[in-house]
């Protein structure tokens, strides 16, 4: 019989069937951070306990921090009294705290895999939606509730059904100026933001075998966009190589003796799936979202669709998107103006994002009215970046450089748009208010694009622009 | 067993909130996660709609003193935040009738007591518009029978197996149970090669 990795790590990390006929699946590793861990961590407190495996728990700090002064106290008075709740919390309970002061914090999607606590064969589990960035390894990654959270502290484990499982094969090269982020955006368009309710995608095909891991955790991290909680790529030599020297990987021999586990735990060749979806590379354009969620996207050579182009079901939908977005039916999307530009998020802040946004900017200046930012996923993101002399780019060009956070994503700390401003973003909402003003809006595509708006002060084809 | 914790049956009067995939910042736009415990939430529940649309079904008088909520599709996609149905169950709602619930919104609305049932689309549209004209009449959700029951209708409703019997049994707080495997876990840790050491 044949099985796929969902399969593989579902039976190797069984406690036992539970009475309501779930799965009591234990939890190899539990990310924390500041907004969903302070309520478990009283729940727990209340009930007595203490956390069952301490060690499988790390935690950082990243929605509410502020990225352009990082001293503390917040100037925020909540902000600073979450922080060092969470401080505290980790204290007494024994958690390992990536903190402000220490070298590794960032968001923690980012500081996951780049620390090597994330890897293949893993169950993950975390109080935030996007966790299913960690598939990219090869693990199964959740994204959890408080409760839920409270949970994996007090028993490492959580209740849960098991998911159908659709592989999506993505065939072929993608063209010149086209990235992983438009690879994502094209399948929620296609499949929908309901599409994967009930499922965890595996993708899969040349695309993404020849994408490094890097790509394939913006590809993963958007997976919860399209409906699914769990998206995952088989490892391969790729995440071997990914994995190699990382703090919290295995070193020296039982690295190589991981490897072999790990290969075993990737879908068989001939495996099945529920279901199975092909998409054609060459075909993804760039793309960027014109309504109020990741499934309401067009490519940058299209117009604004009219309401009548939707689907029955949709058109309600389309009305109350076009009508918040301000957009006109018919136009093109390109020449959009823009307000603010926005490249980091834990799908989009890696280095490798901030290197492909510096070649467009390279020389260029950031449009006369335009507010830009880049905000580095990690500390690690940004030293890297920083020695590599991307800083100097950005700020030659305009752009801010701030501290690592994840700042305008979700608006909870000082960065937000501010009245109805429209915001050039490679994070992953584009939901009415996300941004930390009611108005706001956001237009989701890839930082090369984002990099391109920054530039023309409205929405632009980066493949015209490409060095 | 705790008889508060069943969750076999709901009885109220309905809100109906129409749309699809209303997602969690809309039911709790993010500045209102800055805290350290859910209390308050109810007042901020669909904060920013409410003031962008007058006359929305939170502010309605007929529907004040609801408990069952009536949604479209997807409700509840985007953040994971548990904020989003704490502030729902809050404000009053004890149960959830859509046409399709997001994910981790369903999980984390079962965990913390709040049965989510589905109706089919010609159900939940008929739901809709036979609560939206009787709003003063109650709304019976029953988890048991899987129905949906409203004036002269019961309407077969789906649910989850598991979900449906952790409601049913009152074991929706999981961690009782899961703490009940007792050694089985350490056991499983022990299997884990990460765990173990390569």
């Amino acid at each position: 019989m044949t099985e796929t990795l969902l399969d593989k790590i579902w039976r190797a990390h069984t406690v036992r069937t539970l009475p309501s006929g779930q799965t009591q699946l234990f939890i190899g590793l539990h990310l924390i951070h500041e907004v969903t861990s302070p309520q478990a961590f009283q729940m727990l407190r209340e009930a007595g306990h203490s956390i069952r495996y301490p060690k499988r728990t790390f935690a950082t700090i990243d929605h509410i921090v502020p990225t352009a002064s990082q001293l503390r106290p917040f100037p925020d008075g909540m902000a600073e009294e979450m922080a060092v709740h969470l401080a505290r919390n980790c204290q007494e309970f024994g958690v390992s705290f990536f903190d402000l002061d220490s070298s590794q914090q960032g968001i923690i999607h980012v500081i996951g895999p780049e620390l090597g606590l994330t890897q293949p064969g893993m169950t993950i589990a975390c109080g935030d939606s996007h966790t299913s960035t960690h598939g990219a390894l090869g693990a199964l990654a959740f994204g959890i509730g408080t409760s839920q959270v409270r949970d994996v502290l007090a028993s490492q484990c959580l209740a849960m059904a098991k998911p159908k499982l659709r592989q999506i094969r993505i065939e072929g090269s993608l063209p010149r100026g086209v990235y992983a982020k438009d690879a994502i955006l094209a399948i929620i368009r296609r499949l929908g933001v309901m599409g994967g309710v009930g499922y965890v995608y595996e993708y899969a095909g040349s695309a993404v075998t020849a994408m490094s891991v890097e790509e394939r955790l913006t590809i993963c991290n958007m997976s919860i966009e399209g409906g699914a909680r769990v998206g995952y790529v088989n490892p391969d030599a790729t995440t071997f190589e990914y994995l190699k020297g990382r703090p919290f990987a295995p070193q020296g021999e039982a690295f190589d003796r991981a490897v072999v586990w790990w290969r075993s735990i990737a879908s068989d060749p001939d495996a099945t799936f529920d279901d199975v979806v092909q998409l054609d590379a060459p075909s993804i354009e760039p793309m960027l979202t014109w309504g109020i969620n990741p499934g309401q996207s067009i490519g940058v050579s299209e117009r604004v669709p009219y309401p009548h182009e939707a689907p029955d079901a949709d058109r309600a939908a389309w009305d109350e998107a076009l009508a918040f977005m301000g957009l006109e039916s018919g136009r093109p999307i390109v020449g959009t103006p823009i307000d603010v530009a926005f490249i980091g998020s834990c799908t989009n802040g890696r280095l490798s994002d901030l290197r492909v946004a510096a070649e467009v900017i390279r020389g260029q200046k950031v449009a006369k009215g335009v507010r830009a930012l880049v905000v580095p996923g990690s500390k690690a993101v940004a030293r890297a970046a920083e020695a590599e002399g991307l800083h100097e780019i950005f700020l030659t060009a305009g752009f801010e450089w701030r501290k690592a956070g994840c700042s305008l994503c979700l608006g909870m700390n000082e960065d937000k748009l501010t009245g109805m401003e429209i915001c050039a973003a490679s994070s992953n909402r584009n939901f009415k208010g996300r941004m930390g003003s009611p108005t706001g809006r956001t237009l989701l595509m890839s930082p090369a694009m984002v990099a391109a708006a920054s530039i023309r002060g409205q929405v632009a084809d980066v493949r015209e622009m490409l060095p | 067993m705790n008889q508060d914790d069943l969750r076999r049956q709901i009885v109220g009067r309905a809100i109906l909130l129409t749309g699809n995939d209303i997602d969690t910042d809309r039911i709790i736009p993010a500045r209102f996660l800055k805290c350290i415990t859910f209390e308050g939430l109810e007042a901020h529940v669909f904060e920013d709609d409410r003031r962008q649309m007058p006359n929305h079904p939170f502010d309605q008088a007929h529907y004040q003193g609801a408990t069952i909520l009536v949604v479209g599709q997807n409700f509840g996609c985007g953040s994971s935040r548990e904020h989003a149905p704490e502030a729902l169950k809050r404000w009053g709602i004890l149960g959830i009738v859509g046409e399709s619930f997001a994910e981790i919104f369903f999980g984390n609305c079962t965990a913390i007591g709040l049965p989510c049932l589905m109706l089919d689309t010609e159900g939940i549209a008929w739901l809709g518009e036979a609560v939206s004209r009787y709003p003063e009449q109650e709304v019976l959700l029953d988890v048991e029978a899987r129905l949906v029951c409203f004036r002269e209708r019961s309407i077969p409703a789906t649910i989850p197996d598991g979900a449906r019997n952790q409601f049913l049994t009152g074991a929706w707080n999981a961690m009782g149970v899961l703490l009940e495997a007792g050694n089985k876990i350490d056991d499983v840790a022990r299997s884990l090669p990460y765990v173990a050491g390569y």
